[in-house]
């Protein structure tokens, strides 16, 4: 029996469905697997009946967001968050730490017709999510592996290994080490096989936080290689900003930023 | 190679033994004899998904007989397996309870906590076999009565000539026919045995065995005679993958059963 | 600190000299006995050990600057092949590798049938390889292939291997293998043996492969003047900064269980794994489970995995080693101490790895001797 698949779509750039798409050949044999009841980037849309898998891409940002959340919820077996708006509230939670009035207007003409909610959010401080597939965006295989999994009746191993064992394993030599790289690796997850290393870069983290990130230890030293508060906070501030431990070292750098007096 | 390479199990039976817990009957896809001791454990593996240690339970109409509960992912998936599938198998890995050593004493058993299969298997075998041993003393704590696992088999144990049943709920605030309220070492006081001619096979919680040895210091066992099966992460079985080193031990390998004195100094230790 | 007092170096009078013009040689007679020569050259900023196409690959006049949480590479005052000492792996991931597929499993009408992968191991010969990664060479066979369940695909790559090994002329600032007894000189485990001059090599040969392979090479007799640099070099590579306590001391790490210290270090460490997969010696695996989504093909892979991941302790309803802090102990406690137990020496084979490799410069050798210092508890 296949399995029946919807996916859905908060606030986001829809580069995760994409992963769906790019599959290429590999995407007549996940058709085996699964039937598609919902997808509106594929041309289905029938968004309430019941299926076995819901899959959501994107945050929460607007109240039609949340209800249709709800719904999703209520007509699924597993609900399954796709990528980093959806799992930590994606790169426009950076948004949460500013005023949302003040920034609506400094950036649309006509504010009072821009209905959102103050904060980005992810779907996990809404509903219950079963699964999450972290990274911006997605990978096929992770995609492949959750339908795999699930059509054999079970969830996918959660894997939230730290990038730099990853790294390793690959044969990668630390650019941190050799470049003095300000790299995430340490402190966020792998699902990437630590792609930016093997192009002599450090990791941005695209995969949110890892197991028991140490933050602390990881900022000082990027500050012991000469990184500017402000420029710590960057690093955290990417696209999980929303996530408690880089809120955390976001918070105890910004305290860090010197001003200038006016 | 069955060391490293499984060999094909079918899964011809199911038993349900309780809440998510099912005995496996596993017939093996190879003429050699499949010898164990118990106390051992094969490692388990559904293809694609995982591969967890198992302790043997026993051999039964020339399948091998795995208990198994869901306690996670892969055992979980190894619960819906229906009759007829196929699985991996190797092993079997480690070492067991010296059970024909310990002919002719009296036979004491502790456990604590669910699902205790490697004491369960060494009872079955002392039951079994039961000329070859004096008299046998089990004493199983839970926290509520109704985690008792195997219920029956306990009832049948106690009606069985010269064996002492001792029950203790840990979290009850009433008590049942039968049981104690209380942790599992304070039934050793209760317990009737030659404490200079016996054995004691121990599992459960490191802190329970750390608890029970005094008592047994107390009844004058000697500690060559108190025998642990320790719990650690396996994923080899074979003293290879690292994850359950312990002091000079890669438990897999150098027990799980091991003889108390073996491991005294790093049991219990937080963060071995 | 000054070189552990007594060391001398024992540069043998069976030396011959091979002129520097004659290395190619060496390596075309490595070709002609079948193997494939890994040795090392520059990439990704480090020296790698990497298949090799000829002695111009050889990271000629470089060398390497260390220290916690820093490797750099710049022009060294010599024109040397060897003028480096360690590179970020040694020459584990060739043996233990860091993927390896345990086995392959179809489903057929008859249920699943398991087979094992195919080997990829080969006659491979190392050029350049030292003698601390020798001493990890031989623990690391101690634990794949002389135990009860011998690692198939270790035991073959290991047994089709030729070692071309090269006493170091200088020290790292990271390295302290004359404290743990490994270096720099390399004694045992070769079949050949260069010592690096100006001009030139001298070679020694060990059993009948490497004097097979000499034999074939245009050497000449090593001149008293030629012996002696080789020995004042190996002087110099002994003068190391950094010193492992003795094995004895390190035994008694076991009584540190609840040193404040291991707090300390948790604060900083970043439980990235990093020091474990340079480690020449760490030998951790973990085991995953993968399905091929258009064969349908099943296969049990064994990766690298380290003691200060999360998952590492964990069994059913808990976790072993909790906290950053136990994990740092566990792989300090095991690799010093307890390692000594099973394979009775210690698992610190002194080369500095990680040490230099640390993104949070932790230097392991700092720490052992403040906790050995310190008062216990």
């Amino acid at each position: 029996m296949a399995l029946t698949v919807a996916v859905h779509k908060l606030t986001s750039c829809s580069g995760c469905q994409l992963a769906f798409l790019n599959q290429g050949p590999a995407l007549l044999s996940l058709m085996e697997k699964v039937t598609f009841v919902h997808f509106i980037e594929a041309g289905l849309y029938d968004p309430n009946t019941p299926v076995d898998l819901a899959l959501v891409e994107g945050s929460v940002t607007t109240k039609d967001d949340l209800e249709r959340l709800k719904q999703v919820r209520a007509h699924c077996r597993y609900l399954v968050t796709m990528g980093a708006c959806a799992t930590s509230g994606g790169v426009q939670a950076l948004r949460n730490m500013a005023n949302v009035d003040v920034w609506k207007r400094a950036v649309y003409a006509r504010p009072d017709f821009i209905d959102t909610l103050a904060d980005s959010t992810p779907v996990a401080e809404h509903v219950k999510v079963d699964f999450e597939l972290w990274g911006c965006p997605v990978t096929q295989a992770q995609l492949d592996q959750l339908i795999l999994q699930l059509s054999r009746g079970v969830l996918p191993k959660d894997d939230a290994e730290k990038v730099c064992m990853a790294c390793k394993r690959a044969q990668q030599v630390c650019v941190m080490v050799t470049r003095q790289e300000p790299c995430m690796g340490p402190v966020v997850r792998t699902g990437c096989g630590a792609l930016c290393p093997s192009f002599g870069r450090g990791c941005y983290g695209c995969f949110g936080p890892s197991e028991q990130p140490n933050g602390d230890s990881l900022a000082n030293r990027f500050a012991g290689l000469g990184l500017q508060p402000e420029e710590i906070v960057q690093r955290f501030a990417g696209i999980h900003s929303h996530t408690p431990s880089h809120q955390a070292q976001i918070k105890r750098w910004q305290q860090l930023i010197v001003k200038e007096i006016e | 190679m069955t060391d490293f390479v499984p060999m094909t199990a079918r899964l011809v039976a199911k038993t349900a033994e309780g809440d998510r817990l099912d005995t496996l009957h596993l017939k093996l896809n190879s003429d050699q004899p499949f010898g164990f001791e118990f106390g051992q454990f094969n490692m388990l593996a559904i293809p694609g998904i995982g591969e967890i240690p198992i302790s043997i339970m026993g051999w039964q109409d020339d399948c091998l007989l795995h208990t198994v509960r869901g306690v996670g992912r892969v055992s979980d998936a190894m619960l819906a397996l229906p009759e007829g599938s196929t699985l991996g198998l190797r092993g079997p890995f480690g070492n067991g309870w010296p059970l024909a050593r310990f002919e002719g004493r009296d036979l004491v058993f502790i456990t604590a906590g669910l699902g205790c299969a490697p004491v369960v298997a060494a009872i079955n075998h002392a039951v079994t076999h039961r000329n070859r041993y004096r008299r046998i003393v089990i004493l199983q704590g839970v926290k509520h009565h109704q985690d008792l696992l195997w219920q029956a088999k306990y009832d049948a144990w106690r009606d069985m000539g010269d064996c002492q049943v001792l029950l203790a709920a840990s979290e009850e605030q009433k008590r049942k026919y039968h049981w104690r309220l209380g942790m599992v070492t304070e039934l050793l006081a209760f317990a009737e045995f030659d404490p200079s001619h016996c054995a004691v096979m121990i599992c459960g919680p490191e802190i329970m065995m750390l608890s029970a040895i005094p008592y047994l210091k107390q009844r004058q066992v000697a500690d060559g005679d108190i025998y642990l099966s320790m719990e650690r992460n396996f994923q080899c079985g074979q003293g290879l993958c690292g994850h359950c080193q312990l002091g000079p031990y890669f438990v897999c390998r150098d027990g799980p059963v091991f003889c108390y004195p073996d491991v005294k100094p790093w049991l219990g230790v937080k963060g071995f | 600190m000054p070189s552990r007092p007594g060391y001398s170096s024992t540069v043998a009078m069976d030396k011959v000299y091979l002129p520097r013009g004659s290395l190619g040689e060496l390596y075309q007679a490595l070709v002609d006995e079948g193997y494939e020569v890994i040795g090392p050259q520059e990439q990704q900023d480090a020296i790698v050990f990497a298949p090799l196409s000829g002695i111009e690959q050889l990271p000629w006049g470089r060398q390497e600057f260390t220290a916690p949480g820093q490797y750099r590479l710049d022009n060294a005052s010599e024109q040397r092949a060897f003028h480096w000492n360690t590179g970020p792996q040694s020459f584990k991931p060739w043996l233990f590798k860091p993927q390896q597929v345990m086995w392959l499993g179809q489903e057929t009408d008859d249920g699943i049938v398991f087979k094992a992968p195919v080997s990829d191991a080969k006659p491979r010969a190392f050029i350049g390889v030292r003698s601390c990664d020798i001493a990890a060479l031989y623990l690391q066979d101690q634990h794949f292939m002389h135990g009860p369940h011998p690692d198939p695909w270790y035991s073959e790559q290991r047994r089709q291997l030729c070692i071309v090994a090269v006493n170091c002329s200088r020290a790292a600032d990271t390295c302290f293998c004359v404290s743990t007894g490994d270096g720099p000189e390399a004694t045992y485990g070769y079949d050949l043996l260069l010592d690096e001059l100006d001009d030139g090599y001298l070679v020694q040969a060990k059993g009948e492969r490497g004097n097979r392979i000499l034999a074939t090479l245009p050497t000449q007799g090593a001149t008293p003047l030629q012996q002696r640099h080789a020995e004042e070099q190996l002087a110099r590579a002994a003068r190391q900064s950094r010193q492992m306590p003795d094995a004895d001391t390190l035994k008694s790490l076991v009584e540190h269980l609840s040193d404040e210290q291991w707090l300390r270090i948790a604060e900083r460490c970043l439980a990235c794994g990093n020091c474990t997969s340079v480690c020449p010696t760490c030998f951790c695996s973990k085991q995953e489970a993968e399905q091929d989504l258009v064969s349908g093909e099943h296969q049990q892979v064994r990766v690298w995995d380290s003691c200060f991941s999360e998952q590492h302790g964990h069994i059913a309803g808990k976790n072993i080693r909790g906290e950053v802090s136990q994990r740092y102990r566990q792989w300090v406690l095991h690799k010093l101490a307890t390692w000594q137990d099973q394979y009775q020496r210690s698992g610190c084979v002194g080369c500095g790895r990680c040490i230099s490799w640390c993104p949070a410069a932790i230097d392991l050798v700092e720490e052992v001797n403040l906790m050995l210092g310190s008062r216990h508890d």
